[in-house]
């Protein structure tokens, strides 16, 4: 009786976690089916769900008039890059707050987050300048160090959290065996913090992938990623709503792919910390 | 090497190969033209690799909603960045920039361009002191598109030129909640450009202004209070639910469906709703001049145009004066003309394509004209008001601060605050805006 019980909460437990997760995901899923309806059909009311005769029309027109590839790359250069370069300087930092505190530490933590409350456009003169300064306007190298450093403070909080799970006798072990500082950190520590680490590079890509302002506004040709490849399918005059969710389709799959992969990786990172 | 070293030689790899690559493009002959994504831009960059053919200029796009666009272009030209060496702006920025010295005057262009073709209103809103800065790609005005069926079936005509007492009364009868007809769709939604340019020109409609002769805020005249009472009033009557939050894709995308009886908007939604492939009434919409107040000879239509203009400091102004003059010639519109018929040729720049024959037949043209004749930037109010613009005042302040008054009149829309609420905080707003300002 109480294994009957037991099924049936387990039952509605799965179907509560299917009906919030569907419920998430339900924006992406009709972007993706509005991109396969004519422009008509996307803006018909009441809204049409699955009857509707599919097309590729939208990507067809997408494909012809942007360069789609040329998006994807930068995208793929300023996400990856930005992230590599973030968790290389935040592994250091997060291990000398975890392990070797002093009593600012906890401020220092606090001042880092605190860059994260001033709004982008507070700052957009100052950053746009200081780039017409140093001739990197529309520059990926430019974009990569913006926006690793706008998600620094994230990185370096994720890993201090999970290096503060990690049991300082350890790396005193690996002291006393005549571990060198550097060998500490990349043979003893890393390892054992892979999960978290793997989380944080994920969740940073995934970052660094939808961040709009500085990606917008500091591009022109050269350097302009999947974000303005979006914003060029958005018209305050004129209904073209099929042709922009197939340009938002094509801009999310490589990252919905990436996290689908690796999700397993992601939720244990998120919810067990390091070593548990 | 180890790893480390050898991530931080990839890192430093990379960046330098993108330093080279963007050097490399830039030593080319092509210019970058930043746009808005709206159908008739978009139908030029098709056309692109003839201008390229003809003129061995490449040409980059780069092209962002129109709120990102504004913010992107007027960053880079204030700061000098020069990112861009053409940029399309409207007839708000244009004036303004033109005072500030950010755009290349555009009074050498060649006599086969004909510059004096372009419609008056059109050149009067680019001008800066007399002088063109900005050449109009497209212009429109708006006026009132309407079912005719549904006008018919209530037993109604519309006159030449309707009052707002008639169209009130039309929508009232047109309107059909069973059948989720609403006699009319209006902008609602807060900002400058969007409800708030309506209800701009909804006010001149009714004699009132936003500003006396001497920058002093009248959102506490009589003028005022009658405009958005009746507004608030018309569209409670016979707009649809939710109005507050309607712009131009909301009503074009109910109109299109059958929803509305009446939409005043933009001339270019002309173009939308006839088409059939898009507009399941495309076979029954007829055309009439906006309406005005009884006794008030400024009738409730505004004036715009997406132009194109050379920022100041570009060091392609010459190949941008020549990509310009090819985009706003008439040989481009006879060019679109051939390809896709005279419906979809950029409308409200040029006289002579009023003067063809063949235009004549576009059954929204001549309405699209008079619209625009209709609108006088320079004298848009029945009292006199010392800017220029007709559905907005040409001063930098202007953007911000009727964004505000037009989220105040958004929360009486919706009904969050009155109507008289709504007037007191715009007048406040108003008044701190442009006292700070030096007014």
């Amino acid at each position: 009786m109480a294994r009957a019980v037991s099924s049936r909460r387990k039952a509605i437990n799965t179907a509560v976690a299917w009906a919030i997760g569907l419920l998430i995901f339900f924006p992406i899923l009709w972007t993706i089916l509005t991109s396969f309806k004519t422009e008509a059909q996307a803006i018909a009311d009441p809204p049409i769900f699955l009857g509707f005769d599919w097309t590729l029309e939208n990507y067809r027109i997408v494909q012809e008039r942007s360069n789609y590839m040329r998006f994807l790359w930068n995208s793929v250069i300023i996400a990856g890059f930005s992230t590599i370069l973030g968790v290389i300087i935040a592994v250091p930092a997060a291990w000398s707050m975890a392990f070797v505190p002093s009593r600012r530490t906890k401020d220092i933590l606090l001042w880092m987050l605190s860059t994260k409350m001033l709004p982008a456009v507070g700052v957009l003169y100052p950053i746009y300048l200081i780039c017409i300064e140093l001739g990197v306007l529309d520059n990926r190298v430019a974009l990569v160090v913006i926006i690793m450093l706008i998600n620094l403070p994230i990185i370096v909080w994720m890993l201090y959290t999970y290096f503060r799970e990690i049991p300082g006798e350890i790396l005193e072990a690996a002291r006393m065996d005549g571990a060198s500082l550097r060998n500490e950190i990349l043979y003893v520590l890393t390892p054992m913090a892979v999960p978290g680490i793997a989380s944080t590079v994920l969740l940073n890509f995934i970052l660094a992938w939808n961040e709009a302002f500085w990606t917008l506004n500091l591009t022109a040709v050269n350097a302009a990623p999947l974000t303005a490849f979006i914003a060029s399918y958005s018209s305050p005059e004129g209904l073209f709503f099929a042709k922009l969710s197939a340009a938002s389709t094509m801009a999310i799959a490589p990252i919905l792919i990436l996290g689908w992969f690796s999700q397993k990786q992601l939720v244990r990172g998120l919810t067990f910390g390091a070593v548990k | 090497m180890t790893t480390t070293q050898r991530l931080l030689g990839t890192v430093a790899g990379i960046g330098l190969a993108s330093g080279m690559a963007a050097t490399a493009m830039a030593q080319d002959t092509t210019i970058t033209i930043a746009t808005v994504n709206n159908g008739d831009m978009v139908r030029m960059q098709g056309y692109t690799d003839q201008f390229t053919e003809e003129t061995g200029i490449g040409v980059e796009w780069v092209t962002l909603e129109e709120n990102v666009l504004r913010q992107r272009v007027t960053t880079d030209i204030t700061t000098g960045g020069g990112q861009f060496d053409i940029m399309t702006i409207g007839m708000y920025e244009a004036p303004i920039w033109a005072a500030n010295d950010w755009l290349v005057p555009l009074d050498d262009l060649s006599d086969d361009y004909n510059a004096e073709d372009i419609l008056p209103a059109m050149r009067a809103g680019l001008s800066y002191n007399g002088t063109l800065y900005a050449a109009p790609f497209y212009g429109e005005s708006s006026m009132i598109m309407y079912r005719t069926d549904l006008m018919e079936e209530a037993g109604l005509e519309m006159p030449e030129e309707p009052t707002w007492q008639f169209i009130r009364e039309a929508a009232a009868a047109m309107t059909d909640r069973d059948a989720d007809i609403n006699g009319i769709c209006l902008r609602g939604k807060a900002g400058w450009g969007e409800g708030g340019a309506f209800i701009m020109t909804m006010a001149n409609s009714f004699g009132a202004r936003p500003v006396n002769e001497d920058w002093e805020p009248q959102l506490d005249s009589e003028a005022w209070a009658e405009t958005l009472t009746f507004f608030t009033e018309m569209m409670a009557e016979s707009g649809p639910a939710g109005y507050a939050t309607n712009g131009f894709n909301e009503n074009l995308s109910l109109f299109q469906q059958g929803k509305c009886g009446m939409w005043i908007d933009a001339t270019v939604a002309a173009s939308f709703v006839t088409n059939p492939e898009e507009s399941e009434v495309a076979d029954s919409v007829g055309f009439a001049l906006a309406p005005s107040a009884e006794g008030v000879d400024k009738k409730a239509n505004w004036l715009w145009a997406w132009a194109l203009a050379i920022p100041a400091g570009t060091e392609q102004a010459d190949a941008a004066k020549q990509f310009i003059e090819w985009s706003t010639s008439t040989d481009y519109i006879e060019l679109v003309a051939e390809n896709e018929g005279w419906a979809n040729v950029p409308p409200g720049a040029r006289t002579s394509l009023y003067e063809n024959e063949n235009y004549a037949d576009v059954p929204f043209a001549d309405l699209t004209l008079a619209s625009i004749d209709a609108a006088d930037p320079t004298n848009p109010t029945v009292d006199p008001v010392p800017y220029t613009g007709v559905q907005f005042a040409a001063i930098p302040e202007w953007a911000g601060m009727w964004g505000q008054v037009s989220q105040e009149f958004s929360a009486a829309y919706a009904g969050q605050q009155s109507v008289e609420e709504a007037l007191e905080q715009g007048q406040a707003i108003m008044t701190d805006a442009l006292e700070a300002a030096g007014y």
